[in-house]
């Protein structure tokens, strides 16, 4: 087993990257390590764990803003904004089933990688959230960003270079979000149809249409279902889900799903359950227009998959071999989208590129801004890229 | 008064052969270098700052801005970009030895996606022009800058703007999804695409509010949203802006997010009305307008429910527009309130601070201080959802000490705004007006290592330079500091 650093506060954080950096001793970096099997494996002897430095240090409801240490657990965040009827906007997955974790993902976690649900669509993603940072350098070097308000353009915005730089630009220590009320109800219209090109029709009809849709995915099967989801007040759930059902009535046998079981069914594609991926398969998320969505399916004819996003999100699940992996990431650049290797064993993401190549001049830049960020590199090796 | 760099002797002297060399990359009319010419270029939104610059690009394609940078970049030419200029912050203000690149004629919408809710336009299209192109077929491009006539979408991009809807659309960051860019060096390439959250670094987020210090947009893809079934606003009047304060907190602790929620102070209502007519109370101390979407009975329901909780404030007067017609009219004086307090006061400096919104009884009672010791008027106009603070500074420009004081003024809000935990710009950007105040919300090292981002975008500091970042302790303008 390789070495844990658990420091307790900010100061023993920074000095525990310090002397790793005068060291020139590589650093992985993590929360409560739920995300370990995410992209490729760190090239280091020794681990920052964030876990102790936990806690809630700011709530205020009525200015909609919380602040928590990075590594506080998103159950212990949810429950307190839960509380005053709030909530994360972002929707943020629970994939602790998908990496086999046995604890929840810490807040820090969550916005180093920039994962965000099904209300991605509408509300926007995790990084859209996130109003302030503090965080370290490669050397141990305190910074913040952005700071405790909702409307800031202080200054270049290095909260969204760390938000899904994966703990290789720096180590974020505290996060200060935008939170929003958590609508009263919610429900669901579903449209079953013939194919995925059919649901996806849906699903831009339904996002094309002025009733708000905060959620659209289809949930596979030999007729998939095209879910389309509404979070509003009550009054306004009746009317929309009826104005909808009406407007896709032609496009396949059309049903509404009430509260409670449309808050259970987001809560599976939130966490894609179900792709139903076996335990030994590689999972990969692939981003592209949404119409592009079905393509990306058919190009790689496994059974398994699952559309969010409108169509723009799939997620895909097949063997995991350099082989799939080759043909997932041919069929995200033939769609024009981005793929991300989300899930599979170490052998495998140490082989592969994880993510697209950026063009040349881009990636001298990211070079660039990596040695500025981290100059003696010892923030996550190899975690994004072989080199970085 | 803030200064700028000294400009390059090498550069000045050379100016005819750069002028030369430019033609050559942009033939026809594209390059503007008489000095009549150059007048509508010298200053920008901020408009008590002018400075002609060397000359003038306005290319037509992203190959030729590419040349045109590459060109810059090989003659260690400085270059401002520059969209419709209406920066408040000075953000387009040119330099003396500078080459201000205009994108004003890349100026097409190229193409429009309706199944997948996105248009591809050139940087130079107006905001309210991808609107307005897209409202026939009932959809709309939901940042909505007050300036959107005029304000160009590679300005919005790079100032990250907001609008009086962003409450519930989010700012210009929240609605796109990819750029073409083009570096210093000249080279072009896109991030984003025209799909969600790009694996990799965000760069679409970093080079979102970069002020056009990192490198140059020529092409945006933008989000657009199906327009709501209507909307409606209401007002309501109270006694006291805390008063008014207090009616915010329990609006956003009901769980409802109106689209807009705008406060106005009783020198804000004033002006207003004696400009716009707009049937504002004269005896309010603060006003609020307040707008929902939905279907009319969506509307009726929620502007219920508001009116309910603003009656627990003891309002001095709450008018729920019936019609759309009267909507209009709640918001004709709000959206007058530029030109009204224009018509006050020959000048004015519009400041652009946020605040935690608990904080605002405070910070408006300490404005209202500093008005008296300054002898300067100031209205107040607040984005009350988020906290975003517009004072706006009457002065004469004509009297050099009223300029000083007004500007000194708009420091020390500025200064009060990071005291009580907030920021010092929500949405107008830092450009030249805010640099030096800079170091009242950052640690020199955290302005180091944005500085060192910037620097390995354009290490030899020759896009939008003296801006943001105060020249003081930056390497890179040693001789100016
Ligand atoms: C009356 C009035 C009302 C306003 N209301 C609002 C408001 O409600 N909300 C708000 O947020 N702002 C507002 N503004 C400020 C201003 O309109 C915005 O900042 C706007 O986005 C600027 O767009 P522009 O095209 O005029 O950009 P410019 O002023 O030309 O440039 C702005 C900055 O972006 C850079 N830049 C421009 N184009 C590019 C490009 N293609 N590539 C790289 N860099 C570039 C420039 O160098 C400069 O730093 C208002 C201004 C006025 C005058």
């Amino acid at each position: 087993m390789s070495e844990t650093l658990l420091p307790a506060d900010e100061p023993a954080v920074a000095a525990a990257i310090a002397a790793a950096a005068a060291a020139g001793e590589p650093l992985a970096i993590e929360g409560r390590g739920t995300k370990r099997a995410l992209l490729r494996p760190v090239q280091a002897a020794r681990t920052l764990s964030l876990r102790k430095l936990s806690g809630i240090t700011l709530y205020r409801p009525q200015e909609l803003i919380l602040s928590a240490w990075a590594g506080t657990p998103l159950p212990e965040i949810e429950a307190a904004l839960a509380e005053r009827g709030q909530q994360v906007v972002a929707e943020p997955p629970d994939l602790t089933a998908l990496f086999g974790a046995t604890e929840a993902a810490t807040i820090g976690g969550l916005v180093a990688t920039n994962l965000s649900g099904p209300r991605r669509i509408t509300a926007g993603a995790m990084r859209d959230h996130v109003m302030g940072i503090r965080a370290m350098n490669g050397l141990g070097e305190v910074f913040r960003s952005g700071g405790r308000v909702l409307k800031n353009v202080t200054g270049l915005d290095l909260c969204k270079l760390l938000a899904g730089s994966h703990g290789t630009l720096g180590v974020i220590t505290e996060v200060t979000l935008k939170v929003l009320p958590a609508a009263p109800a919610t429900g669901t219209v579903a449209v079953r149809v013939a194919d995925l090109t059919a649901a996806v029709r849906v699903l831009s009809a339904g996002l094309g249409s002025p009733y708000g849709v905060s959620g659209a995915a289809v949930l596979p099967g030999e007729h998939p279902l095209a879910v389309l989801r509404l979070e509003e007040f009550p009054e306004s759930i009746a009317y929309r889900a009826g104005r909808l059902r009406d407007a896709l009535a032609g496009m396949g046998e059309v049903s509404v799903i009430e509260d409670a079981e449309s808050r259970a069914l987001w809560r599976r594609v939130r966490d894609a359950e179900p792709l139903e991926a076996a335990p030994e398969e590689a999972i990969w998320r692939v981003s592209v227009q949404p119409t592009a969505g079905p393509g990306v399916v058919a190009a790689l004819g496994f059974g398994k998959s699952l559309l969010d996003w409108g169509g723009g999100l799939v997620w895909l699940a097949g063997p995991a071999t350099a082989e799939t992996h080759a043909a997932v990431m041919a069929a995200a650049a033939a769609a024009g989208g981005s793929f991300t290797l989300f899930r599979g064993p170490e052998a495998l993401r140490a082989a592969v590129a994880v993510l697209p190549e950026e063009p040349a001049a881009l990636a001298a830049i990211g070079r660039r801004v990596k040695a500025v960020m981290d100059p003696r590199g010892v923030l996550n090796p190899g975690r994004m890229r072989a080199a970085g | 008064m803030i200064s700028l760099p000294e400009p390059k002797p090498a550069v000045m002297a050379r100016r005819a052969e750069i002028v030369a060399g430019l033609q050559a990359l942009v033939p026809g009319d594209g390059v503007i270098s008489e000095a009549v010419r150059l007048k509508p270029y010298e200053t920008d939104g901020l408009s008590a700052y002018r400075q002609p610059p060397l000359a003038v690009v306005l290319p037509t394609t992203t190959e030729q801005v590419a040349a045109v940078l590459a060109y810059c970049h090989a003659n260690g030419v400085r270059v401002v970009p520059r969209g419709a200029g209406t920066s408040l912050s000075g953000g387009a203000l040119p330099l003396a030895d500078a080459v201000v690149l205009g994108l004003m004629r890349m100026n097409h919408i190229l193409e429009v996606d309706y199944a997948n809710r996105l248009a591809v336009v050139e940087a130079g299209v107006t905001n309210l022009g991808i609107t307005n192109h897209v409202a026939a077929d009932g959809f709309f491009y939901a940042p909505d800058p007050s300036s959107q006539l005029a304000c160009m979408i590679g300005g919005n991009v790079n100032m990250n703007s907001g609008g009086a809807h962003c409450l519930k659309y989010g700012v210009t960051a929240n609605n796109l999804l990819g750029l073409k860019l083009v570096t210093i060096e000249g080279e072009i390439f896109e991030v984003g695409g025209r799909y969600l959250d790009a694996a990799g670094y965000d760069w679409l987020g970093l080079l979102t509010g970069s002020e056009g210090q990192l490198a140059v947009i020529t092409e945006v893809t933008v989000r657009i949203l199906h327009s709501p079934e209507g909307q409606r606003a209401m007002l309501a009047a109270f006694t006291s802006n805390e008063i008014a304060g207090e009616a915010v907190d329990a609006i956003i602790a009901s769980g409802i997010i109106p689209v807009a929620l705008e406060f106005m102070d009783r020198p804000a209502i004033h002006a207003c009305e004696a400009f716009a007519h707009a049937g504002y109370p004269l005896d309010a101390e603060a006003m609020l307008i307040i707008e929902v979407e939905g279907s009319t009975a969506e509307q009726d329901m929620l502007l219920g429910r508001l009116k309910e909780i603003c009656e627990r404030f003891a309002p001095i007067s709450l008018k729920v527009a019936e019609t759309a017609e009267q909507s209009l009219a709640i918001w004709k004086g709000r959206k007058g309130a530029f030109g009204a307090v224009g018509r006050i006061s020959p000048d004015y400096l519009c400041m652009d601070g946020t605040i935690p919104t608990g904080q605002l009884p405070f910070v408006l009672k300490r404005i209202g201080e500093m008005s008296a010791s300054y002898g300067l008027q100031v209205a107040n106009i607040f984005h009350a959802g988020d906290g975003n603070l517009h004072p706006l500074i009457m002065f004469d420009a004509n009297d050099p000490k009223s300029f000083h004081d007004a500007e000194q003024f708009g420091a020390d809000i500025l200064t009060l705004c990071v005291e009580v935990g907030g920021c010092l710009t929500g949405e107008h950007g830092v450009g030249v007006e805010k640099r030096d105040l800079m170091p009242v919300q950052f640690t020199p090292f955290e302005l180091d290592q944005m500085r060192a981002v910037k620097a390995a975008f354009d290490p030899d500091w020759l896009l939008n330079p003296a801006k943001v970042f105060p020249l003081e302790g930056n390497a890179a303008f040693q001789t100016a500091a």
